[in-house]
């Protein structure tokens, strides 16, 4: 095989002028490519789902608590740190220490994280209690076969 | 102008991150095999266990006070640490990552209000990864490093430096009384660059605190002790002897040496274990672009039970500088089959590369030998690819064996945490 990198090879010194060939980017060969001139980047999911790399966790879902918002067991959450918690947002927060996903309830300086199903009660934190947000769902992904 | 940006208690930060009932509770990460503390948290510090004590010194704890010991997990803190130096980054133009957890940031140019950006950069660290950090900021970097030291101490221990310096510490904003102030409270052992013996002797010499070594006349300084601790006088007087190093220099020398998670008794064992190290260690050899003229191969009994001892190490000449991983394992294994003695209770063995030179310069040589696969970078290329994609050990040479974690000579981390970042079937998991 052919490498693009060859051996260094001795240079002979030499006063003349040498004439090299130009090498161009592009070598064409048969027909050029139509498509050349509309080359872009492919679509990347990275610059779709994360926006700040350095703050982007993902989070594997346990339940059902969360089904009316389109969030199901086994779905991959998306995670942003960098966001700051807003009514209304699905949110990772921290209760009795373990991650629970939920919507985040802000209003009038009250914070309630609510379910996404009849079934499960709100959270509210208890007197002295605080329940701290970890970071906000921007996405949640479903794969069905890989 | 310098600043130190620090992780506080950073493998067990990193930790609580995702195990957030930690939040609170002494906690301590074990070195490797769970042989000693690493990293403890402030209550595990405040229970009085010390930094590399001994687990089983402290394990009665666990049932005692609630303290949780967890094995090391460095897959974890590498990505943490590369997310916050990333972020750190962000404070100056130039930037010297130092340490998993430490990096120096050029402040030169920097406009403006370096407290208020130093807090900007932390508050940014704590809440986007959720790394608590100190600053320090200083005119050399001697003395960034005694700020964060300051800023880390004061948050930790009030009273023992002004409430002020807790969490950010900026000498650059200090006048002369405040900063001799604060030299006066700090142990001379603490400067950086003096190290254990340098601080004894010091003190026998009446010099205790950083501000007894500031006022030291650097001539004495080199007379009396060394070049090194002259340049520290002078960078604790404000004068720049040491620069940013943002390229480090590759290392001389590349070791990969473990201690064995159960005795090792048997040649084949032993063979898997070093043909793994050798490996690892060609690895690192590649990513710096280096060759290597000369394998060392050692194994030891362990020198703290009792039994009949055992200590060999043997270097072998490679055939020509390299970084072929099997030319490497076939070295490190011939080694290790001529000092092989049977009947003892092997603790540990490692393989050392030496005579490293850089792989741009080439001995061209006549190819009078029937070598096969001579040029094999090409192969070792993929085997990196592929091993950084799917997971170290994918693509290994026979001899390192087949049974994974299973192997008798594996690291013990029963109490490791999962790889909560980097592996997507260890992703956390949040209840719905």
């Amino acid at each position: 095989m052919n490498s693009i990198l060859a051996q260094p090879a001795p240079e002979p010194l030499s006063t003349e002028c040498l004439m090299l060939p130009i090498a161009d980017a592009t070598v064409h060969a048969g027909f050029p490519s139509p498509a050349e001139d509309f080359l872009v980047k492919r679509i990347d999911l990275n610059t779709v789902l994360v926006t700040h790399p350095q703050a982007t966790f993902m989070l594997r879902v346990a339940g059902d608590s969360m089904r009316d918002t389109g969030i199901d067991n086994g779905d991959l959450l998306v995670v942003n740190r960098a966001l700051k918690p807003r009514h209304g947002q699905i949110v990772v927060a921290v209760v009795d220490g373990d991650f629970a996903v939920k919507q985040l309830y802000l209003r009038a300086g009250r914070l309630k994280l609510k379910a996404g199903n009849p079934t499960y009660p709100e959270i509210t934190p208890s007197e002295g209690q605080t329940i701290e947000i970890w970071g906000v769902v921007t996405s949640c992904i479903k794969q069905f076969s890989t | 102008m310098f600043a130190l940006v620090d992780g506080n208690n950073f493998y067990v930060s990193c930790e609580r991150v995702f195990r957030p009932s930690l939040q609170g509770r002494p906690v301590v990460v074990l070195s490797n095999n769970d042989g000693c503390a690493i990293s403890r948290s402030d209550e595990a510090k405040a229970l009085g266990i010390k930094m590399a004590q001994p687990h089983f010194e402290f394990r009665h704890l666990e049932d005692q006070a609630g303290l949780v010991s967890l094995s090391a997990n460095f897959t974890l803190y590498g990505d943490m640490s590369d997310r916050m130096m990333t972020l750190a980054a962000g404070m100056g133009a130039e930037q010297e990552i130092y340490s998993i957890d430490e990096s120096f940031i050029d402040l030169s140019g920097i406009p403006g209000d370096l407290r208020g950006r130093a807090r900007a950069v932390r508050e940014r660290i704590l809440r986007w990864i959720g790394i608590p950090c100190c600053v320090g900021i200083g005119p050399t970097k001697t003395l960034a490093k005694l700020a964060n030291h300051i800023a880390k101490v004061a948050e930790r221990k009030p009273g023992t430096y002004p409430e002020l310096q807790a969490q950010i510490c900026d000498f650059s904003t200090l006048g002369p009384e405040e900063m001799e102030a604060l030299l006066a409270s700090t142990d001379v052992g603490e400067i950086w660059g003096v190290g254990r013996r340098i601080g004894e002797q010091l003190r026998e010499g009446g010099i205790t605190t950083a501000l007894d070594l500031a006022r030291l006349d650097p001539a004495t300084a080199r007379r009396r002790w060394s070049v090194v601790l002259e340049r520290t006088v002078r960078e604790l007087q404000g004068l720049p002897c040491i620069d940013l190093d943002d390229a480090p220099a590759p290392k001389k020398e590349i070791a990969c040496t473990r201690s064995f998670g159960h005795p090792v008794r048997e040649l084949p064992q032993l063979i898997e274990a070093v043909s793994e190290f050798a490996g690892r260690a060609a690895e690192k050899l590649r990513r710096q672009g280096s060759l290597a003229g000369l394998v060392l191969v050692f194994a030891h009994t362990s020198p703290f039970r009792p039994g009949p001892r055992f200590a060999k190490s043997l270097t072998v000449p490679l055939r020509r500088p390299t970084c072929d991983t099997a030319a490497i394992t076939q070295a490190a294994v011939l080694g290790l089959k001529c000092l092989f003695e049977p009947g003892f209770d092997l603790a540990k063995a490692g393989v050392m590369l030496l005579e490293l030179s850089s792989g741009s310069v080439l001995q061209g040589e006549l190819d009078l030998e029937d070598e096969a696969g001579r040029e094999r970078s090409k192969l070792m290329q993929a085997l990196d690819v592929v091993n950084d994609r799917y997971g170290k050990g994918t693509l290994r040479v026979a001899s390192t064996g087949n049974g994974g974690d299973k192997r008798e000579w594996t690291m013990r981390q029963g109490r490791r945490t999962p790889h909560y970042t980097t592996d997507l079937r260890q992703v956390p998991v949040a209840r719905a």
